[in-house]
């Protein structure tokens, strides 16, 4: 326990030392509720679909739980170049502690991101619909993180350097962020979008945060934490084993 | 004496080069073992195949009576290391490295706190024990490492160029503490150096590897007599040649080559 409590304390103090971090990571949903939010909200009404930016809000809350879960678990690679990575590799403790407490540090601090974005979203004139079911929401955040921490970490295991993350965020990061239901409504999408976007990991996040904030749910609160539960403990076996395998 | 490390026919292969080649030894019990050799001889692979970083390619390795290979964890709890490359996390303060390891490697509580103020104190950094490692110079990062690796207490330390770049005052300050350790706990110390000096004063017994193989093995006076020369560096260069020898840069040192680059 001790170790996987010093593990997770680790990455939550290199968060909270990183102001330029923090106030970096911010600016990006910022923009987007502004611009998007206000920018789009006009043709959203006139569409008939009501109010954008609570449609909108919990979608930048799972964009910056996903940027900041994948950069978390993608930090492996950093602890490979600057060696502590082997501090902890051989260190007697089991491969599982240490897959725990690095997945559960950066689930917090995405957890934290997300919910600084929620601070955020109330300058914009966001509103919940039922502060009664916060705690749901609370766990939507936790799995999302749990999720993409444990494939940023699965993923980082198998790169040498930084050389692949540009590709990584290109062709993993924003599709899965785009093609989530994080921008836009699910109802009457092209079918070939539509199976894209339910293979998606990330659009039972978005649509958990939905049900559980602006009672929104498209798939249903059942569907989302079932599938959401699902895909965190496979990740994590799956992050897990990869993290067992690195070699230095 | 019965023997703590115990190494078979290691061999390690990388694409189409061999590192370490069909390499066999034994560190006896409370022994100080020198492992030396040319650049790229293979001495930090050898390392990191015994304290589980690497897997062999083929051979067996074990570390009091566990395989490296097939009971990692076991193994893991009989050694401590001083990495020759640094493996401190510079985000966080001397203190905060020193205390995270002592919880890694569960120091017992009742010495934790006093022994990591001795350990800083020893090292001179107990000053500076809240500034961040990334304020540090590397002698400085150096001592940190080494007071690191001091803090529990290993039945095995490997020590991969542990006084590299540090003054002749602080790499005297610290063997004695190292010999003094070996001697109280019966501590076994593993170690590579490229100073002949230095093993000649510390070392039980000393081995020499060159291209992946082992040239020799055994006490000073058994090298200097069997190369007939009267000190270690002269025997070692009788026993390995002049010439000069290129290592392949590792992806590591690629890496923090680049991002030096991007830097700039």
């Amino acid at each position: 326990m001790s170790t996987i409590y010093i593990l997770w304390l680790r990455q939550v103090k290199r968060y909270l030392r990183s102001r330029s971090r923090i106030i970096g990571s911010l600016a990006q949903p910022l923009l987007f509720l502004v611009a998007l939010g206000f920018g789009f909200g006009p043709i959203y009404t006139k569409a008939g679909q009501g109010n954008y930016i609570e449609f909108l809000v919990p979608g930048v809350m799972a964009m910056s739980i996903l940027f900041t879960a994948m950069a978390t678990g993608i930090e492996i690679i950093w602890d490979r170049q600057f060696g502590f990575l082997k501090e902890t590799l051989v260190a007697p403790i089991s491969r599982m502690n240490i897959m725990i407490g690095r997945t559960l540090g950066g689930a917090t601090v995405s957890i934290l991101q997300g919910l600084i974005v929620f601070g955020l979203s109330f300058i914009v004139g966001f509103k919940v619909a039922n502060w009664h079911i916060f705690p749901l929401a609370f766990i939507s955040m936790f799995l999302i993180a749990v999720i993409f921490t444990a494939l940023g970490t699965a993923i980082a295991s198998l790169l040498q350097d930084m050389q692949g993350f540009q590709l990584i965020m290109s062709f993993l990061i924003m599709p899965i962020f785009f093609l989530s239901g994080a921008l836009f409504p699910l109802n009457g999408l092209p079918s070939a979008l539509n199976i894209v976007v339910r293979a998606n990991p990330l659009s039972y996040g978005v649509d958990s945060l939905r049900g559980t904030l602006v009672a929104a749910s498209n798939f249903g609160l059942h569907t989302d934490f079932i599938a959401l539960t699902l895909l965190a403990l496979i990740l994590l076996a799956i992050g897990s084993y990869l993290f067992s395998k690195i070699q230095i | 004496m019965e023997n703590i490390i115990e190494v078979k026919n290691l061999v390690k292969n990388f694409k189409d080069f061999t590192a370490v080649d069909n390499v066999s030894f034994e560190v006896k019990k409370g022994e100080i073992f020198a492992f030396l050799g040319p650049n790229g001889a293979g001495k930090t692979t050898t390392i990191k195949m015994l304290t589980t970083l690497l897997k062999p390619s083929s051979g067996d390795l074990s570390i009091d009576g566990h395989s490296s290979t097939t009971d990692k964890d076991k193994a893991r709890h009989s050694f401590g290391i001083v990495f020759q490359d640094p493996s401190l996390d510079d985000e966080l303060t001397a203190y905060e490295n020193m205390y995270f390891h002592s919880v890694l490697y569960k120091v017992p509580k009742k010495v934790r706190k006093s022994r990591l103020e001795q350990l800083l104190k020893f090292v001179e950094l107990w000053d500076r024990r809240n500034d961040l490692v990334k304020k540090f110079s590397g002698g400085m990062k150096r001592r940190l490492e080494i007071a690191r690796g001091l803090l529990h207490h290993p039945k095995v330390l490997f020590l991969d160029e542990p006084t590299l770049g540090l003054d002749p005052q602080t790499t005297n300050h610290i063997w004695t503490y190292i010999k003094e350790l070996n001697k109280k706990e019966n501590i076994t110390v593993f170690f590579t150096t490229h100073y002949m000096a230095e093993a000649e004063k510390v070392a039980d017994r000393i081995a020499i590897i060159d291209q992946g193989k082992i040239i020799i093995i055994g006490t000073l006076e058994e090298l200097k007599s069997k190369t007939q020369k009267d000190n270690l560096e002269d025997a070692f260069l009788a026993l390995t040649g002049k010439k000069l020898r290129d290592e392949e840069a590792s992806t590591l040192e690629l890496l923090r080559n680049r991002r030096k680059m991007r830097h700039r």
